[in-house]
């Protein structure tokens, strides 16, 4: 906390970063204590696209908040639902049946292809690239967008995951349109490397800035790309190997120093492994059920849905990091406490101790590579 | 170490490859594949889902929400609101809506409604240039505006209007040969 | 290696002196407060546990006490969970008005420097174990108004200084949305709605009485 008092006299200069600014990616606003151009302190300030998401979610059904969940982190919906859905079917103790448990594997590897490319797109924005770096993204995650469409209904707010299954069966066509996506796409990264990695103004820009240690990404409960930037190897779908994922042959990517060019290009390498996943998927991919007998009462009567008395905690690899659901049933219809523990918020505990130090200049890249999404920061 | 400068040259010269290719390529491989709306249209997708509409099978009277609730209930904004019509002369409840309205303004496309029906009734839409310049009233769709003809369901969404449509000839040709067997009038269940 | 409940109690009441566990679902309930930092740091450095990891900080509320839950991982080890869970009855505390204005130090002297707040309680925080908690615990404070003792910056997170009340305590006073209020009643009267009677008498006795329309809380627990 900075002791306004002690900067008396000093050339200490207070900026008000947001929560209007383009590039806070949202409306999150930051205070930024300036000497020159370098940072003293920073202090997040969120909330202020709070909206309570916990206690709408206390006050309905188990079914009614998945529509809710996906408007967490709305760029990957898809991510939302499969954890709200495991922490639910950990609960009530319900297992997707096979194809089920695939098209989940399918969906939430194309979101975090979409999710991957925004980031950098923006990433490039907030370098100074102007748009041009995010039209290229916007070019291809068109296409995933298109096939969420078809499967789920909507672009976006895909609402796609049930409790034991998923909301519709895929078609074959659509499959061959993913196939055709995944092959395609090595040839799109490496277009976007070509332009990108070896960049020398990107490069100049990113390297050693916003470095973050191991060991305070580890205290500080950093998660996803950004804690295996630093050198760390921790993957849930690895760790955990939840939903289908000890099944797949994929590497963990990690970085070197932890500086905002190795989150870039953590994020590069984990496109092509969720690529690697996606051709084993969709090679593999069995015919059957998309719905679990257990669960398909409740598709037509959500209330009835009461699970036993207890509590589960269901966390996946979120393409933000660690997205938890910690979930407590009394028996109703309704959860008696719903909590989300969100990866864009908690990633954010070390924003100050990467910016302390850089330039007024960098403080919005090291945001940017952090990957947050105000939606989910807020809830 | 490669020479200063060569990264930037590499990029640039792939925005100009992609600014030449643009213009010959296919829109789904690179080309131009910005939609010019509202001149030009993209291509529609048949699950596709919007607001939510009410169907009605040949004509408007012949409304298949019986006024349950149901729907009701489950919307998690709480955007339907349902009243039942009562018979003009015994004051029963007939199963027909009175009321059926939609807040647009508040739903938030989930598709519960659609789920939860267990008359076939409410659907989600294609139609999606929905604008109104008043925020409380236009929004507010009254069942006039929601009432679409099946017909108009299978066109948009043949996929699951085809099933749904099979399913109650089936139920309505059991129904008729429960009827002409003359056992005691059975009740719909 | 194995992270049973049991294990877990039987090996921290072995090496952590004085210390009191009850075994709550698949969890462990450290009686005492005050051992959690004791707890969480051995958990943190043991070699078998080498629980670096503190995932999840939560609160609830089970209307007679508040409770904060923890989830413990191990990145280095990559086992997991250890969950832990403290409690804290509801007690009447001041607490400092305003925090963040307090430690900018510039509050004038005639500003109250504390005020009463009914429902509080006080649990140690964690953040001088884990620096997840920084945020998380925050969050618990916005949310219920448990007061992390030993956390740096304790201040409001999501709702804005001033805010009265805690959101998501089972006591807080939501608004009931199947009963109507009168200027509901009159907005949609207005638009031409059918508002059936029974609501519309409901909400003049609100009115007569002075009061909100406020949703039905729950009197006793349905879950300890």
């Amino acid at each position: 906390m900075i002791n306004t008092k002690s900067l008396e006299g000093s050339q200490m200069l207070e900026i008000n970063f947001g929560p209007q600014h383009p590039s806070t990616h949202g409306v999150f606003r930051m205070n930024v204590f300036l000497e020159g151009e370098k940072i003293c302190a920073l202090k997040p300030v969120m909330g202020y696209l709070h909206r309570n998401h916990e206690l709408i979610a206390e006050n309905l059904p188990y079914a009614a908040v998945m529509a809710y969940t996906d408007r967490l982190d709305y760029f990957n919906s898809m991510a939302n639902n499969f954890g709200y859905a495991l922490a639910v079917e950990k609960l009530a103790d319900i297992e997707a049946p096979e194809r089920a448990a695939y098209l989940r594997v399918i969906m939430a590897e194309l979101a975090r292809i979409v999710n991957h490319l925004m980031l950098i797109g923006f990433l490039l924005n907030d370098l100074g690239a102007f748009f041009t770096p995010v039209l290229y993204a916007f070019r291809e995650r068109e296409k995933i967008l298109d096939i969420f469409e078809e499967v789920s209904g909507s672009r976006m707010m895909c609402n796609y995951f049930r409790f034991g299954g998923v909301k519709r069966d895929v078609s074959a066509e659509t499959l061959a349109a993913i196939k055709k996506i995944v092959a395609g796409f090595p040839a799109f990264l490496e277009e976007f490397e070509a332009l990108l990695t070896e960049n020398e103004i990107l490069c100049m820009r990113c390297q050693n800035v916003g470095v973050l240690p191991a060991d305070l990404a580890v205290n500080a409960g950093i998660t996803g790309p950004v804690l295996r930037a630093s050198g760390v190897n921790y993957d849930l779908r690895k760790v955990d190997a939840y939903g289908l994922y000890d099944r797949f042959d994929f590497k963990v990517p990690l970085g070197k120093k932890g500086d905002v060019y190795d989150r870039y290009y953590v994020r590069v390498l984990e496109m092509r492994e969720s690529l690697k996943i996606l051709e084993q998927a969709l090679a593999k991919i069995p015919q059957g059920d998309i719905l679990n007998k257990k669960a398909l009462p409740f598709l037509k009567a959500p209330r009835n849905f009461k699970p036993a008395v207890g509590e589960a905690y269901g966390r996946i690899e979120s393409p933000k990091g660690e997205l938890g659901y910690y979930l407590v049933s009394d028996g109703t219809p309704q959860p008696w406490r719903y909590h989300v523990r969100a990866p864009s918020l908690i990633n954010l505990t070390v924003l100050e101790d990467m910016c302390v130090g850089q330039k007024v200049a960098d403080a919005i890249i090291i945001l940017g590579s952090i990957d947050i999404v105000l939606g989910e920061t807020d809830r | 170490m490669t020479l200063f400068g060569t990264g930037v040259l590499k990029g640039l010269i792939v925005t100009l490859k992609n600014f030449a290719t643009s213009y010959f390529r296919k829109p789904d491989n690179g080309g131009i594949f910005t939609v010019q709306y509202p001149e030009e249209r993209a291509k529609e997708i048949e699950s596709f889902r919007n607001f939510p509409f009410l169907v009605y099978d040949g004509t408007p009277e012949k409304i298949r929400c019986v006024a349950c609730g149901i729907c009701e209930r489950e919307c998690p904004p709480k955007c339907i609101h349902i009243v039942m019509e009562t018979e003009a002369g015994t004051g029963k409840p007939a199963k027909r809506p009175a009321v059926f309205e939609i807040d647009y303004g508040l739903c938030m496309n989930c598709g519960m409604c659609e789920d939860v029906c267990p008359f076939d009734s409410i659907y989600m839409d294609h139609a999606f240039e929905v604008t109104a310049s008043d925020r409380t009233q236009e929004l507010v769709r009254p069942k006039e505006t929601l009432l679409k003809s099946n017909d108009y369901f299978l066109k948009i969404r043949p996929g699951t209007a085809t099933p749904v449509d099979q399913k109650r000839r089936a139920a309505e040709e059991k129904k008729k040969t429960a009827q002409a067997a003359a056992t005691p009038p059975k009740t719909n269940p | 290696m194995d992270l049973s409940v049991e294990t877990v109690k039987k090996e921290l009441e072995t090496k952590v002196p004085g210390l009191k566990l009850r075994k709550v679902r698949d969890s462990l309930l450290i009686e005492d407060a005050k051992d959690l930092t004791r707890v969480a740091s051995f958990l943190k450095t043991s070699p078998a546990f080498r629980l670096d990891y503190l995932s999840s900080v939560t609160g609830s509320d089970y209307l007679t006490y508040l409770e904060s839950v923890y989830h413990l991982y191990s990145i280095e080890k990559k086992h997991g969970p250890v969950v832990l869970r403290v409690r804290a009855p509801k007690t009447t505390v001041p607490i400092p008005i305003n925090c963040s204005t307090a430690a900018m130090g510039a509050v004038p002297a005639t500003v109250p420097q504390q005020k009463i707040i009914a429902g509080t309680a006080k649990i140690p925080s964690l953040v001088p174990v884990y620096r997840s908690a920084e945020l998380q615990e925050r969050e618990v404070y916005d949310m219920f108004g448990i007061i992390f003792e030993g956390h740096p910056d304790l201040r409001r997170i999501f709702m804005w200084e001033g805010f009265e009340g805690y959101p998501l305590r089972k006591d807080y006073e939501q608004e009931d949305t199947e009963v109507l209020e009168a200027a509901d009643i009159a907005w949609l009267d207005a638009r031409h709605i059918a508002v059936p009677n029974e609501l519309k008498e409901k909400a003049k006795e609100l009115q007569a009485a002075g009061k909100r329309a406020v949703a039905r809380k729950p009197e006793k627990p349905r879950i300890a």
